[in-house]
């Protein structure tokens, strides 16, 4: 507000008038752009009064059923928590995001690396464009591309066998032991290519005369990888943290939800799917709009939470 | 002496480290392509003998019974339908509505600039969750069941608006300015001007745009599970998905009892409905390809 404030107090003299009459004289940005905020605090804001239903007794279904939904306080949040099925779901959220966070870090920052090194263009550019297709295949092609690679009888199982690492065929889909490393596996497959775009721009826009000056001095290829391209990316390194603390809750709904199976789901129902489950299935729309705000409250806190720390190392931050 | 060694040293690590990094490279391309390739071989494989297993990158027993039977399917074509119309409209309504809203917010003067996009850029960290927008879409605004639940709840990614706008930005602002002068008005002035200007950027946003409708499911599951007409492939997918994991997890006795006379198994109908669906992305990924890695460089630019 202060900037449209002294936005408008540049463009006329008296502030409440020329904020309106250059508002008017801007009908036609309105028109493009007014539309879309609308749309965007009707799809976006407005859900947000569904937050009340977590506040609400939908246990009792003859109630429900009539559209009584009386006011019941934080029971569905004493509720949850005492669920031992909830708690699960919690841990299996943290843990597969922390796996995914870890394994897709280095995973790309590596590939990144080794990509950075490759002097030939034309085997660069084949390297990405290869390994930026799986970032397109939906979930749903990938579990299904999943299940051969993984089954009894698929390749991997194959080489883990004639290697002489197993003799009978390791259930990998069918036992939850498996089940977080799993998707760790899969994301890391999917995804490793098409976050290294970010780093490679990062690199790229590093001085060419560090490396110079680092030949100079003696350094070899590992030591200038170490202290010139790695120290160039740092502060992409720290948004990027950042962001991924933002969605530590968001673990990935679409490939539990895909790839497991009742055998597994001890280790496969992270708080999306328990949400679903409560909200679609049981029909307890209550319970479940309290599990789902919990995760939101939760990301925005540890999104604001980095924010500052990153803010206090003196990087560059996100809001 | 010592020289002599450190130099020898040195030479050899510069040509080993290209070997290494190559080998390393094309392993990771190679572990890229092989689960599409297998995938294509289990298609292609004749149903029965594909429940053995250990298929690697050729079919062992060639076989087009899958596609066949795939292809005599009316709720196949259906879903292609589906899919594909509603990639193309939402698509350009994406496109049409988005980019109007970038150039406004690249205006410097525009004095709700700041308001809007704050309200944007908010939408990338704080979501109301899953229940309250299933309550929104299918009770209050009553989309479920209908078309229209595919189209209108997916208009506008903040993402890529920040993408467009960015682009925008890094444009003279003397193009805006001159035709200002000229008399144009803002509305002008965009489709005349800037959007012609926009297309390395808009072919970036529209790749992500159809590949994000092209590959959702979620939807029609939660909104369009009981009707058929309105399924969509991927959701054709994972629902054979559902099928071969059940097989997949009881032991070999039901994979016995799997084995059909008509030559096809949930998983060769399974892996060949896969390739299908993969198809129309491994056709439009190459033309697009050149322009993406730019938009992603723009979008990674703080909103």
């Amino acid at each position: 507000m202060v900037g449209i404030a002294r936005d408008s107090r540049q463009q006329a003299p008296s502030r409440g008038k020329g904020f309106l009459r250059t508002l008017c004289s801007q009908w036609q940005m309105m028109l493009m752009s007014v539309p879309m905020l609308l749309y965007v605090l009707l799809f976006n804001y407005a859900p947000m009064w569904g937050w009340a239903n977590a506040f609400l007794d939908y246990t009792n279904k003859r109630n429900v059923a009539k559209g009584i939904t009386p006011w019941y306080g934080l029971e569905n949040f004493k509720w949850l928590f005492s669920r031992a099925d909830f708690i699960q779901s919690i841990r299996n959220t943290l843990a597969m995001s922390v796996i995914n966070l870890v394994f897709g870090t280095i995973s790309s920052i590596l590939l990144a690396v080794l990509l950075n090194e490759v002097r030939r263009r034309n085997f660069k550019r084949t390297v990405q464009t290869v390994t930026y297709l799986p970032h397109f295949l939906s979930m749903v092609i990938v579990v299904s591309m999943a299940q051969n690679i993984f089954a009894s009888t698929g390749p991997i199982n194959q080489m883990l066998i004639s290697m002489g690492a197993v003799r009978e065929p390791v259930f990998f889909l069918g036992e939850g032991k498996y089940f977080w490393w799993l998707v760790g596996v899969i994301n890391v497959w999917k995804e490793v290519g098409w976050n290294t775009i970010i780093y490679i721009s990062a690199m790229t826009a590093i001085d060419p005369s560090l490396y110079e000056a680092a030949a100079i001095d003696g350094a070899g290829r590992f030591q200038r990888i170490l202290h010139v391209t790695l120290p160039g990316i740092k502060s992409t390194f720290v948004i990027l943290l950042i962001m991924n603390i933002g969605h530590l809750m968001e673990a990935g709904f679409e490939i539990q939800y895909l790839l497991g199976s009742s055998l597994v789901r001890d280790f496969s129902t992270t708080i999306d799917i328990f949400v679903l489950e409560y909200g679609t299935e049981k029909l307890n729309i209550g319970v479940a709009t309290a599990a789902g705000m919990f995760k939101s409250v939760v990301a925005i806190i540890l999104l604001v939470g980095a924010n500052f720390v990153a803010k206090r190392l003196g990087e560059d931050t996100l809001i | 002496m010592n020289g002599t060694v450190h130099v020898h040293h040195k030479v050899h690590r510069d040509v080993v480290f290209p070997v290494v990094n190559a080998i390393i490279l094309i392993l990771l391309m190679f572990i890229t392509v092989y689960p599409v390739l297998n995938t294509v071989a289990y298609s292609f494989n004749d149903g029965t003998d594909a429940l053995r297993g250990n298929i690697g990158l050729w079919p062992r027993v060639f076989s087009l019974k899958s596609y066949e039977s795939i292809l005599q399917d009316k709720a196949v074509y259906q879903a292609a339908w589906i899919s594909a119309s509603k990639t193309v409209i939402i698509t350009i309504l994406n496109l049409f509505w988005t980019g109007m809203l970038a150039f406004t917010l690249s205006r410097k003067e525009y004095v709700l600039r700041k308001f809007i996009t704050t309200v944007m850029v908010l939408t990338m960290y704080v979501n109301a969750g899953l229940i309250p927008n299933y309550l929104l879409i299918s009770k209050t605004l009553g989309l479920s069941k209908s078309y229209w639940v595919y189209i209108i709840p997916t208009m506008f990614s903040c993402f890529n608006m920040i993408v467009i706008r960015t682009y925008i930005t890094g444009l003279p602002d003397a193009l805006v300015e001159s035709a200002r002068i000229d008399g144009a008005g803002d509305i002008r002035v965009y489709w005349q001007i800037i959007f012609p200007l926009c297309m390395p950027v808009l072919a970036t946003v529209a790749l992500f745009v159809a590949v994000g409708s092209w590959n959702s499911w979620f939807d029609t599951h939660l909104y369009c599970a009981g009707q058929k007409a309105l399924h969509s492939l991927q959701y054709l997918l994972k629902m054979k998905l559902a099928t071969t994991q059940a097989s997949a997890n009881a032991a070999k006795t039901s994979a016995d009892a799997l084995k059909s006379t008509t030559q096809t198994t949930p998983i060769t109908i399974r892996c060949a409905i896969t390739v299908i669906s993969t198809v129309p992305i491994l056709v439009v990924y190459p033309f697009l390809q050149k322009y993406f890695v730019t938009g992603m460089a723009l979008g990674s630019v703080k909103g």
